[in-house]
C-alpha cells in the first residue's frame, strides 16, 4: 500500500480509453463498476468535445459479483454493435476486472460471432503498467490486429506511394498541445514535399489501417506514445521510423536530416531558411532579452519527451542553467538520463510529487517548466511555471494555435519561456521597491459603521463570506439595517438582507 | 393535459447504464465540512485518478484526504493489510493528527474481501484514533450515496443520552440565552436532531428558521467537528435535509431508537415550508408566518419565474436530488418530461413524492415518469424526440447536447451550490435559468447547432 495524494499518469485503463476514442467510429466498452466512466466527462470537459464520448460501461454490480458478468458483457457488445455500428469494439479491461479474473477473451470470441464489428479485448495489465504504457499497447495492438486481419485476405498491398509520404503515430485525444502539433507536423511534411499517408489514431479510420504500409516512413512524434506501433512496423515491412522529437530549433532540424536520409533530397538550406529568419527563436536567442536570461536556474519536470526537448532547448538554445530535469516515465527513465545528459546538473526520475516539490524548494529557481502540479507548487513557493507536459488542465486546451513542435512550436517556447522569466522578474522588483501602489490605506472599508453594532454571531457568518464579496455584503446588509432601523446585526438580519436584496 | 391530472406518478426501471459520479466523491465535501477528519480512500490509482480529476483544484490546498492505493503485492495477499494500514494511518496520525479516520472501501476491498469493519476496531485502539468505516463503492452506489454510507457509519459513533458530556457547555449556553433578547418563545419539545452535511452558513440558515417557530436544534449529523457529533437516542427525533440518506435513516431509527420524521426537504421556498410545517406538526406546534414568508420568497423570484414559466426540463439523473428540484421546478411553472434517478427509495422520499404529486395536480401539469437506473443511451434519444428547453445532465453529455442545440445544466453544480431554505431558492433558480439568459444573449446569431450530423 502507498499513501497518495497526486498521480502524474493515470492507470491503464485511460491509455486504451484515448487510443480508442481518438480513432474515428470505435466504441470502447470498459468492464467496471457505477462511476468508472469518467473519462467521458474529462473528454467531454477538458477537449471541449462536441461528439458524445464513444465509450460506456458495462456494468460490475452486486450480481456481477456473486454470479458473474454472464451474458452482460456480451449483450453489451451486441447491443452497441447494433445502436451504432461501430467498426471495432473494445472490450477495456479495468482495475476492478483485473481481479475477478473473469475470461473477458471468451466474451470477445463469443460477441464477435454475433456482430458485424470487429471486437478485441485490450491487452493492459492494470497493475503493470499505466496510462501511457497502455496507450502505447493499445495502439500497436489495434495496428497489428487489422494488418492480420487484411494478411489473412490475402489483400495486403505493400506498393510504396509513388511520391515519398510518411504516416504520423501517436497523436491522440487528451494529449498535451496534440492537435496543435499535428497541423505543425503536417506543414513541416508538406514543406518538404511528403505526403502524409495516415494519422493515427486521431481522427484515423480503422479500416485504412491496412495502407500504412504504402508510406515511404514513420514519423513518431512523442516518445510515450507510438514508438510499439513503429517498431512493429519496421519488423514487419522494414519500414524505417523517425522518432527525433521536432521540438526546439537543434531537435526540428535533426528530425529533418533523419527524414532527409530516409527519402534522399536535401534540406539544409530549408532548414537554415527556416531557422534563421522563419522562426524566431533564433534570433530570440542572440537578443539582448535572452542575454538577460543567460544563467538563471531552471527546473525541468514532465513526461520523458517533453523534459528531455525542454531541457536542452533551455540550455542549448537559451543559455539557462537547468538545476534539475526530471520525469515520472519511471519506465522510460535510461533514454530519459542519457538524452539530458550534459545539459543539467542532476536528474531527478520519480512519480511522487512531494520529492518533485522539496526538490524545487531546495534548489530554488527562478523558473518552474512542469505540469500542473509543478505549477501549484510555484504558486505555494512564488516561482513562476510555465506549463510544459501532461497532466494538464482545461487551460491547457487552447483554442488559438500553440504548438509545441516544429519551427512554429519554437516561437511558442520561447515566449512561454521569455514571459516566465519576466513575471518572476517584476515580481521581484515589486517587493524591493513595495508594490505598485505604494499610498497608505487609509479606510480599509468603504462603508461607515455609525450607530449599527454586529453581534458575534454575524460577524462569524461574515467572516465565513468569501472575501472577494464580503465587503459588498457588509455594505447591503448595513443599509438593509438602516432601511429598517436595526442598530444590533444578528445572522437573521444579515439572511433578511440577503433575501430582500433578491441575492 | 388535464386529461392526465387524474393519474398517479409512474415508476420504471431501466438498465442501469447511466453516468455519475463514484460516490467515494463524498470526501471532497465532507473532508471540508469535518474539520478535524480524515479521509483515507482504500482503492486503486483509478479511483485516485477520479478523485484528483473530479475534485481538480482542491487536491493542491494540502487536503485532509489521501488514497492507500492498493497495488499487486495486497491484491494477492503477500502483503498483510493489517500491517500496511496500520503504517499508513500512523503517517497520517503523525502528520496531520485528526480527530478520526474515514476509511473509505472500495469496489477492490469488496472483491478482495478486506475486512475493514473488522481490522478497524482492533488498530483504532492501538493508535489511539477512531476509525470510522464507510463502504462508498461503485459496485453498491451512485454519487451523493457515499455521503450516506459515511453519515451511516458515523451515527454509531453518536454519544447516546447516558453518556452526559459536556454538560458545563449548555450551562453556559444557557446563560448566554438569557443575556440574549428573547426572540422567539422556547417551547419544551423533544430533542431534535437534523442529519445531511450542508456548508456552514445553510445550517446556520435552517436552525435558525426553526428557531423562528420556537424549535431548538440539538445537534447536527455531521457536526463541525468529530468530536462535536450530536447526542443521540430513544425518544430523539431526526429529520433528514438530504433525499440521498435514506440508509442514514434507516440506522438512525433501528440501531439508535431514533424517531424518524418523514417530510419533503427543504429545496425551494415550497419544500422548506411543507419541511417546517411537519416538524411543527410533529411537536404540535403551530407555524407561525411561514405562508407569508413563502409567499415573499416567491415575490422575489418573479424576474427569474418569467424566464422558467412553460419551459420544459428533462433530468437525466445521477445525484438522487431529483424529485426536489423536479418538485420545485413544476411549482416555478415548468413542465417536467421525465426524472431520471439513480435510486428510489420510496418510503424514505414519501413525503417528497406525495408533495410532487399534489404540486403536479395544483399546477395543472401532467405527472412526470420517474425512471430508475436510467440508461443514458435510451434517454438521449427520448431528449431527440422531446427537445426539451432544458436538460438537466452529467458533463459526459453537457458538452454533446448543447452541440445539438440542447440547453444543459450540469447536475453536479446543484450538489455543490447551496440550495437549501427559502434564502437559497435564488441560487437554485439562479442555476437553472443561466443556459436560458445565455441563450436569451446569443439569440439570433443562428449558431444553434454546431455538429455536422442530426442529433
Amino acid at each position: 500500500m502507498k499513501l497518495a495524494y497526486w498521480m502524474y499518469a493515470g492507470p491503464a485503463h485511460i491509455g486504451t480509453l484515448r487510443v480508442a476514442s481518438s480513432f474515428k467510429n470505435v466504441h470502447a466498452i470498459m468492464h467496471a463498476p457505477l462511476g468508472d466512466d469518467y473519462f467521458n466527462v474529462m473528454r467531454s470537459m477538458l477537449e471541449r468535445e462536441r461528439d458524445f464520448t464513444p465509450v460506456t460501461a458495462s456494468i460490475v454490480d452486486r450480481h456481477v459479483l456473486a454470479r458473474g458478468s454472464q451474458e452482460k458483457v456480451v449483450e453489451n457488445i451486441t447491443r452497441k454493435d447494433k445502436e451504432e455500428r461501430p467498426d471495432l469494439i473494445v472490450l477495456t479491461p479495468t482495475c476492478t476486472s483485473s481481479i475477478l479474473q473473469e475470461d473477458l477473451q471468451n466474451f470477445v470470441d463469443r460477441a464477435s460471432t454475433e456482430s458485424d464489428s470487429d471486437v478485441i479485448l485490450a491487452d493492459v495489465n492494470h497493475y503493470r503498467v499505466n496510462e501511457l504504457q497502455a496507450a502505447d499497447r493499445t495502439l500497436e495492438q489495434v495496428v497489428r490486429f487489422y494488418i492480420e486481419k487484411t494478411r489473412k485476405k490475402n489483400n495486403l498491398d505493400l506498393t510504396k506511394t509513388t511520391k515519398p509520404s510518411a504516416n504520423i503515430i501517436g497523436i491522440f485525444t487528451l494529449g498535451f498541445h496534440n492537435q496543435h502539433d499535428c497541423r505543425e507536423i503536417k506543414r513541416l511534411l508538406n514543406d518538404l514535399k511528403i505526403e502524409i499517408n495516415e494519422v493515427i489514431p486521431e481522427g484515423g479510420n480503422v479500416t485504412n489501417l491496412k495502407n500504412l504500409p504504402k508510406a515511404w516512413f514513420n514519423i513518431v512524434p512523442y516518445r510515450e506514445v507510438g514508438l510499439m506501433t513503429a517498431n512493429y512496423l519496421e519488423k514487419e515491412f522494414n519500414m524505417p521510423y523517425v522518432s527525433i522529437t521536432p521540438m526546439g530549433l537543434v531537435d526540428t532540424a535533426d528530425c529533418i536530416r533523419e527524414i532527409s536520409k530516409i527519402v534522399n533530397r536535401d534540406y539544409e538550406n530549408y532548414i537554415d531558411q527556416q531557422t534563421r529568419f522563419v522562426s524566431q527563436a533564433a534570433w530570440f536567442s542572440r537578443s539582448i532579452d535572452c542575454q538577460n536570461l543567460t544563467g538563471k536556474k531552471a527546473v525541468v519536470f514532465g513526461d520523458a519527451t517533453h523534459a528531455a526537448s525542454m531541457t536542452k532547448i533551455l540550455a542549448r538554445e537559451m543559455g539557462i542553467h537547468v538545476s534539475c530535469a526530471g520525469t515520472y516515465c519511471k519506465h522510460d527513465a535510461d533514454w530519459f538520463r542519457e538524452q539530458v545528459q550534459g545539459f543539467c546538473d542532476e536528474v531527478l526520475i520519480t512519480d511522487d510529487h512531494t520529492q518533485v516539490g522539496d526538490m524545487i524548494a531546495r534548489v530554488e529557481p527562478a523558473a518552474i517548466f512542469g505540469t500542473q502540479m509543478e505549477r501549484h507548487i510555484g504558486k505555494r513557493l512564488d516561482i513562476p511555471c510555465g506549463v510544459i507536459s501532461a497532466p494538464v488542465h482545461i487551460q491547457n486546451f487552447p483554442l488559438g494555435y500553440r504548438p509545441f513542435l516544429g519551427f512554429e512550436g519554437t516561437n511558442q517556447i520561447a515566449d512561454l519561456v521569455y514571459n516566465s522569466f519576466t513575471l518572476g522578474m517584476e515580481d521581484h522588483l515589486l517587493t524591493i521597491f513595495g508594490g505598485h501602489d505604494n499610498k497608505e490605506v487609509i479606510t480599509r472599508s468603504l462603508s461607515t459603521t455609525d450607530g449599527l453594532e454586529w453581534s458575534v454571531d454575524a460577524l462569524g457568518e461574515l467572516n465565513r463570506i468569501p472575501g472577494f464579496v464580503r465587503g459588498k455584503i457588509k455594505r447591503n446588509t448595513e443599509k438593509y439595517a438602516r432601511q429598517q432601523n436595526i442598530h444590533l446585526i444578528t445572522a437573521e438580519v444579515m439572511y433578511a438582507a440577503k433575501e430582500a436584496a433578491g441575492a | 393535459m388535464s386529461t392526465n391530472l387524474s393519474e398517479t406518478l409512474t415508476f420504471e426501471c431501466e438498465t442501469g447504464n447511466y453516468h455519475t459520479f463514484c460516490p467515494i466523491s463524498c470526501v471532497a465535501w465532507l473532508y471540508q465540512k469535518i474539520e478535524d477528519s480524515f479521509f483515507l480512500v482504500i482503492g486503486t490509482k483509478t479511483c485516485g485518478y477520479f478523485l484528483q480529476n473530479a475534485l481538480g483544484v482542491m487536491i493542491f490546498a494540502e487536503p485532509r484526504y489521501a488514497m492507500a492505493e492498493l497495488e499487486e503485492g495486497d491484491i494477492s495477499a503477500q502483503l498483510n493489510d493489517y500491517k500496511e494500514l496500520k503504517r499508513l494511518c500512523l503517517q497520517i496520525k503523525q502528520d496531520r493528527n485528526p480527530s478520526v479516520i474515514v476509511w473509505i472501501g472500495t469496489c477492490t476491498t469488496e472483491i478482495i474481501k478486506m475486512d475493514l469493519e473488522g481490522m478497524a476496531p482492533r488498530l483504532e485502539a492501538e493508535i489511539s484514533i477512531p476509525i470510522v468505516v464507510a463502504r462508498a463503492n461503485g459496485l453498491d452506489y451512485a454519487f451523493t450515496q457515499g455521503e450516506d454510507t459515511v453519515l451511516a457509519a458515523m451515527a454509531h459513533r453518536c454519544p447516546g443520552k447516558t453518556e452526559k458530556k459536556n454538560e458545563n457547555k449548555f450551562l453556559v449556553e444557557n446563560l448566554f440565552q438569557f443575556t440574549k433578547k428573547p426572540e422567539a418563545p422556547v417551547i419544551n419539545h423533544p430533542p431534535l436532531v437534523l442529519f445531511g452535511s450542508l456548508p456552514s452558513p445553510v445550517v446556520t440558515q435552517l436552525t435558525l428558521e426553526l428557531k423562528k417557530q420556537g424549535i431548538r436544534v440539538d445537534g447536527w449529523l455531521p457536526s463541525q467537528r468529530y468530536t462535536d457529533l450530536p447526542v443521540l437516542g430513544e425518544g430523539v427525533y431526526v429529520c433528514g435535509v438530504n433525499p440521498f440518506l435514506s440508509r442514514t435513516a434507516t440506522t438512525l431509527m433501528r440501531r439508535r431508537k431514533c424517531k424518524l420524521i418523514g417530510a419533503p426537504f427543504p429545496i425551494g421556498p415550497d419544500g422548506t415550508r411543507a419541511w417546517i410545517e411537519k416538524i411543527c406538526s410533529v411537536f404540535d406546534i403551530k407555524p407561525n408566518g411561514l405562508e407569508e414568508r413563502e409567499a415573499k420568497i416567491w415575490q422575489n423570484l418573479e424576474d427569474y419565474l418569467e424566464l422558467v414559466r412553460g419551459k420544459s426540463v428533462f433530468f437525466m439523473g445521477d445525484n438522487l436530488l431529483e424529485v426536489s428540484l423536479a418538485r420545485f421546478l413544476i411549482r416555478c411553472g415548468m413542465i417536467v418530461y421525465e426524472i431520471g434517478i439513480p435510486y428510489m427509495d420510496k418510503r424514505f422520499q414519501a413525503a417528497e413524492l406525495s408533495l410532487l404529486e399534489k404540486t403536479c395536480q395544483e399546477m395543472d401539469v401532467p405527472m412526470p415518469r420517474i425512471v430508475e437506473k436510467p440508461d443514458n443511451y435510451n434517454q438521449i434519444q427520448r431528449i431527440r424526440e422531446l427537445q426539451p428547453d432544458l436538460a438537466i445532465t452529467g458533463m459526459a453529455h453537457a458538452n454533446p447536447l448543447e452541440a445539438r442545440g440542447i440547453s444543459t445544466k450540469w447536475s453536479v453544480e446543484f450538489t455543490f451550490a447551496q440550495i437549501h431554505g427559502f434564502s437559497n431558492s435564488r441560487d437554485i433558480l439562479e442555476l437553472v435559468t443561466r443556459p436560458l439568459r445565455r441563450n436569451q444573449s446569443l439569440e439570433g446569431l443562428g449558431w444553434t447547432k454546431l455538429v455536422k450530423s442530426a442529433l
